[in-house]
């Protein structure tokens, strides 16, 4: 299992799609594609866009489907981030 | 080109200010202005700041501003953009109020950055922080990706006690809505662009649904999802369509739609042209919907508005 602490590389509030990209291609791909389970540590991150979030995940469902959600699980959300998230797990889904 | 700072000019009242915009003579631009009191929404200046940069400073033409409201432009920096000597002097008792003045971002650390420091200048609480810096964001990211110019997005805000309200506004003079949503979509004019733009799942880099690995269609929704659910005023103006989102009734229960010509609203497609995207919004702070239940709205109306395009898709079975 490995733990991605975004606080540190995004900052406080999670906007920037560059660096959301680069999480996926350096850090989350690599591992869900060998089958390893990502969590990813929202702690000290107060809010994040749906841009962000997309970048973040949505090229993952396309690889892997909807399966990507039982390798991949979201620590220390707050409320919005987590509705953030459902949102776009939920149309990635219905986009399938 | 002219413009003419009005003796008002806000979302509500936008309209008559552009209709008077002249784009014609695109290498000149004169500036004119109201004699007694100018009053204008932060857009004006972003607006005003766009067109600066594309034509040389020999060119820009700015009557002396005579209003006694003069200061506010100083202050927000318009004279700095323009390379224009105002000749005001700001005294120290001018209070420094809550604002953004203009600032010019070009590239995604600088929003970023900008996006981090624009929240102590406001003042605001953690609650109204929040729509704020995610309004900033989708909006600005959207001028770095999509409008094709080296010039960025053009941003100011103020907050204004009376109302309780921030109100922001971001420019641009790139290459327009209509341009960017036609690479994926057939859209027949610049207001049939600003509808599908508006439109979730709908964005100029596909037309598969759920957008590709950076986009998903969903910025723009999101942002009129905020000002319509707090019943604000939001505007978008491109080319020479322009389309405002009206505040909503009170007793509205289902203030979000998926297309945003059935929401209430004024639109029109025979405005001077503008060369790139002008976007307004204001938060009023009194009756800020919590974030998280402004977010279980766009949930339901984004997920049904995926669903009915979907089912639009389905082939039909043919009975002989």
């Amino acid at each position: 299992m490995t733990i991605i602490h975004l606080k540190p590389l995004i900052g406080d509030f999670a906007e920037n799609k560059d660096i959301a990209r680069d999480i996926r291609i350096k850090m989350l791909t690599p591992r869900v594609s060998k089958g390893k389970k990502v969590t990813i540590d929202f702690s000290g991150v107060s809010g994040a866009t749906q841009s962000f979030i997309h970048a973040l995940i949505s090229e993952l469902f396309r690889i892997h489907g909807n399966e990507i959600l039982s390798l991949i699980s979201f620590k220390n959300c707050n409320a919005t981030i987590q509705k953030v998230i459902t949102i776009v797990t939920e149309y990635m889904q219905e986009a399938e | 080109m002219r413009i003419n700072l009005p003796n008002s000019a806000f979302l509500g009242n936008l309209d008559s200010f552009l209709r008077r915009f002249d784009p014609s003579n695109p290498k000149e631009l004169l500036i004119t202005a109201n004699k007694k009191w100018i009053s204008v929404h932060p857009i004006v200046l972003t607006m005003i700041a766009a067109l600066g940069q594309t034509v040389p400073r020999e060119k820009i033409d700015c009557e002396a501003l005579e209003a006694k409201s003069r200061h506010y432009f100083e202050r927000m920096r318009l004279f700095e953009f323009l390379e224009i000597d105002s000749g005001i002097i700001m005294t120290e008792h001018d209070s420094s109020g809550r604002f953004i003045p203009l600032t010019q971002i070009k590239d995604s650390t600088s929003l970023t950055r900008f996006i981090t420091e624009m929240i102590p200048l406001l003042h605001l609480a953690p609650i109204h922080a929040e729509p704020l810096k995610y309004i900033v964001s989708e909006l600005v990211r959207n001028v770095l990706e999509h409008a094709d110019s080296s010039r960025g997005a053009f941003v100011a805000a103020q907050y204004y006690s009376k109302s309780n309200t921030v109100r922001i506004g971001i420019s641009d003079v790139g290459v327009g809505i209509s341009r960017t949503i036609r690479k994926s979509h057939h859209s027949t004019d610049d207001l049939q662009s600003i509808r599908l733009a508006l439109t979730p799942g709908i964005t100029g880099t596909t037309d598969r649904e759920g957008g590709t690995e950076q986009n998903a269609g969903a910025g723009l929704f999101f942002v009129k999802s905020i000002a319509a659910v707090n019943s604000d005023f939001f505007v978008i103006y491109s080319g020479t369509a322009f389309y405002k989102l009206l505040k909503q009734k009170t007793e509205n229960k289902n203030p979000l739609q998926a297309d945003p010509l059935e929401d209430r609203h004024s639109a029109g497609n025979d405005y001077p042209h503008w060369q790139g995207t002008v976007i307004g919004i204001d938060l009023a702070l009194d009756v800020n919907e919590q974030f998280t239940a402004l977010l279980e709205h766009i949930r339901n109306v984004y997920a049904k508005a995926v669903r009915a395009r979907k089912h639009a898709r389905y082939k039909k079975p043919i009975f002989v």
